[in-house]
């Protein structure tokens, strides 16, 4: 187990070697010169050249990459941005803790309030409860995070003036963007939680448990729910990585400092160590999560842990390379 | 009678979708004394699943209605008992033993914890007592106490199934409902089960009721015979009288089915036809139709239980003892065995 978990952990260096990749390559493909952008429409020819010079974009791609690459790894510098010239790390330091708050606590919400409301759904299946529930979990699904905002925004800041419109320190200023953010998780997690333990209620192991004269409530919570979790943990999972990435126009509402707002200025400027820096650094989170999901995993299903004992020898299999490299070459 | 372990009268059972019924049972009675096996035997569909739910009383809420009956269990109406009552009668009293035991055990709990389980719903046990006595249980069932913390992946079919069985003995039921607990097994595995379950009847002496629609497992381990056929028993009797007397055209046709080592048989016998719809029952006798003895009489009235002796009911106007027909149906009986 705890092989696997290190191999899984190893696994995430080339993964993240290829995003940066990957990002730095696209950013180079995309019109438009920093240096030009940096200085203004008014600069001189001469000047563009210095500062190209200056941020090192006269250099060949390859050689680019492999600057940064090298700065990060010897001394995670992620350079400065071309526009403020802060450092990146600087500013990822500032700005992704609030999205990192916003996004999780946004999730959190949703499998606090989902996960119970899709397990009630489950065992009064087709009642009214059940109805009227799916069908609020529809529109949530349905409707963007931006338009609840606004919304809200209109509703208990402008009109009842109940919350404050925008900043992110109190926990007053957090409940608006949090529950915007979290409806759609929220959702989500309902639908999911309920086709799940739909489908495990009319497995024959829970007619066994009732069979035994177990109460409904254990049935339900220590048999049913802890065989549909699974589908629920990888939701959960995918929610989070996609919030992360989407809780830009939220920020934007609610003028939270946050990273996704960063990130998107950064991208219309060419600031190429912002975009790059910053992609690396949700790149990291959502993989990340997910590595804590397959974690989870093993904890909840005994034979996924069997599988893991398998797969944890940890050692990679040369002798069945050698074994398919011999097969593929031609006999003298 | 007062001797009786349960007493089933006139349970009907339908199951209800949005726009069909299905009569999964109907006007079944049933007695059982203590430590009694009685082979609950029948087709799939004729509603012997159902009546073992409707004993244990979990049955599927959503589309199940027992419209009417009683279930007498120690003298008491089982159907009446509040839920918090029928939980402890559950695994205490009325132990049941399922089908197919790839199925029917949690897969992310451990075998020892989920006879624990068993054991702490309805014995008053100090902790350390619950691990020992469920250990015990693996014990009886052949199953060594180390595997105790093993998941049901790591057991094959027939352990499984002892397993299963482990929990339904572990609190010493009163009667356990096996329902076709070989079906699901190889062969071999079956002896084994099966040996294990007769064994196992000899020493708790617990009443049993056995559904299974193999005849020969019923002639191995059972005292009396219940057959079944859409939704009714069509004739009950002690072994002796199924099977060295049967008279329903129905059992007739199921001992016909068997093919004999003696003689040659080029093709097996079959019961002409197949079971009725159970949304859209023949009229009559349910049987009618596919009946070789039926007369025009059968496809009109419902037959009642007709007593041939102490012990054997049969529901047929054929074998009624007081009608000339039934003599001539004797014959052919006898003619053709």
């Amino acid at each position: 187990m705890i092989r696997y978990i290190i191999r899984r952990v190893l696994f995430l260096i080339p993964t993240l070697l290829l995003v940066s990749f990957l990002v730095f390559a696209i950013i180079q493909a995309a019109p438009g010169d920093p240096a030009q952008l940096a200085l203004g429409e008014g600069a001189t020819a001469e000047a563009v050249e210095t500062k190209r010079q200056e941020l090192g974009l006269d250099q060949p791609f390859l050689i680019q990459y492999l600057n940064w690459l090298g700065n990060v790894i010897f001394r995670f510098d992620f350079g400065n941005s071309y526009r403020s010239n802060i450092s990146v790390a600087y500013q990822i330091q500032n700005y992704f803790p609030n999205t990192l708050k916003l996004s999780g606590m946004a999730v959190l919400l949703g499998v606090l309030i989902g996960v119970p409301i899709g397990i009630a759904a489950a065992v009064k299946q087709y009642s009214v409860f059940d109805n009227i529930v799916m069908s609020f979990a529809m529109i949530g699904m349905s409707m963007p995070a931006f338009v609840l905002a606004l919304v809200m925004l209109l509703l208990f800041s402008v009109t009842l003036r109940w919350l404050p419109p925008s900043g992110f320190s109190t926990f007053r200023q957090m409940i608006l963007p949090v529950v915007a953010l979290g409806m759609q998780p929220m959702a989500i997690c309902a639908r999911m939680t309920r086709s799940s333990m739909l489908e495990v209620i009319r497995q024959d192991y829970i007619r066994t448990i009732r069979a035994k004269g177990q109460t409904e409530l254990r049935v339900i919570v220590g048999h049913a729910f802890k065989n549909a979790v699974m589908p629920i943990l990888t939701t959960v999972g995918l929610q989070f990585g996609a919030l992360i990435g989407g809780a830009f126009v939220t920020e934007t509402i609610f003028l939270i400092p946050g990273f996704g707002r960063l990130l998107v200025t950064a991208v219309t400027n060419r600031d190429y160590p912002l975009v790059l820096g910053g992609v690396v650094c949700v790149a990291m989170t959502v993989a990340l999560t997910n590595l804590l999901i397959d974690i989870a995993y093993a904890f909840v299903d005994p034979r996924i842990r069997a599988e893991f004992k398998g797969a944890g020898g940890g050692v990679f299999p040369w002798q069945k390379l050698k074994k398919l490299v011999l097969a593929m070459t031609p006999e003298k | 009678m007062n001797d009786q372990l349960l007493k089933i009268q006139n349970l009907t059972v339908d199951y209800r979708s949005s726009n069909k019924t299905v009569h999964a049972v109907r006007g079944l009675d049933l007695n059982l004394r203590p430590g009694e096996t009685l082979g609950l035997v029948g087709e799939t569909g004729a509603g012997k699943t159902t009546t073992a739910l409707s004993i244990l009383r979990i049955l599927p809420d959503v589309a199940a209605r027992v419209l009417s009956g009683e279930i007498l269990f120690d003298g008491k109406d089982l159907l009446t008992r509040s839920k918090k009552e029928m939980r402890q009668i559950r695994g205490r009293d009325i132990a049941m033993i399922f089908q197919d035991p790839m199925t029917s055990l949690d897969p992310v709990v451990t075998v020892g914890a989920q006879i624990e389980e068993m054991i702490m719903l309805h014995a008053d046990l100090p902790r350390s007592g619950l691990r020992k006595a469920a250990e015990d249980m693996l014990e009886v069932v052949g199953i060594k106490r180390e595997r105790f913390d093993d998941y049901p992946h790591q057991f094959s079919g027939g352990m499984k199934q002892r397993v299963v069985i482990a929990i339904a003995l572990s609190c010493n039921p009163k009667l356990l409902i096996a329902d076709e607990p070989t079906t699901a097994l190889d062969v071999t595995i079956q002896a084994q089960v099966l040996d294990l379950m007769k064994q196992l009847k000899k020493t708790y002496r617990t009443a049993m009721i056995l559904i299974t629609h193999d005849l020969g497992v019923v002639a191995d381990i059972c005292d009396a015979v219940a057959i079944m056929y859409a939704g009714e028993i069509v004739e009950y009797g002690t072994l002796e009288d199924i099977f060295d007397g049967h008279r329903h055209p129905y059992t007739e046709g199921l001992f016909n089915s068997i093919p004999s080592i003696d003689v040659e048989q080029k093709t097996l016998e079959v019961i002409e036809g197949l079971t009725p719809d159970p949304t859209n029952l023949p009229s009559g006798c349910a049987f009618h139709p596919r009946c070789p003895y039926a007369s025009a009489h059968c496809a009109e009235e419902r037959p009642g239980e007709t007593q041939l002796s102490d012990t054997h009911y049969v529901r047929c106007f054929q074998c009624a003892p007081s009608k000339e027909k039934e003599l001539q149906h004797g014959r052919t009986v006898v003619e053709r065995l």
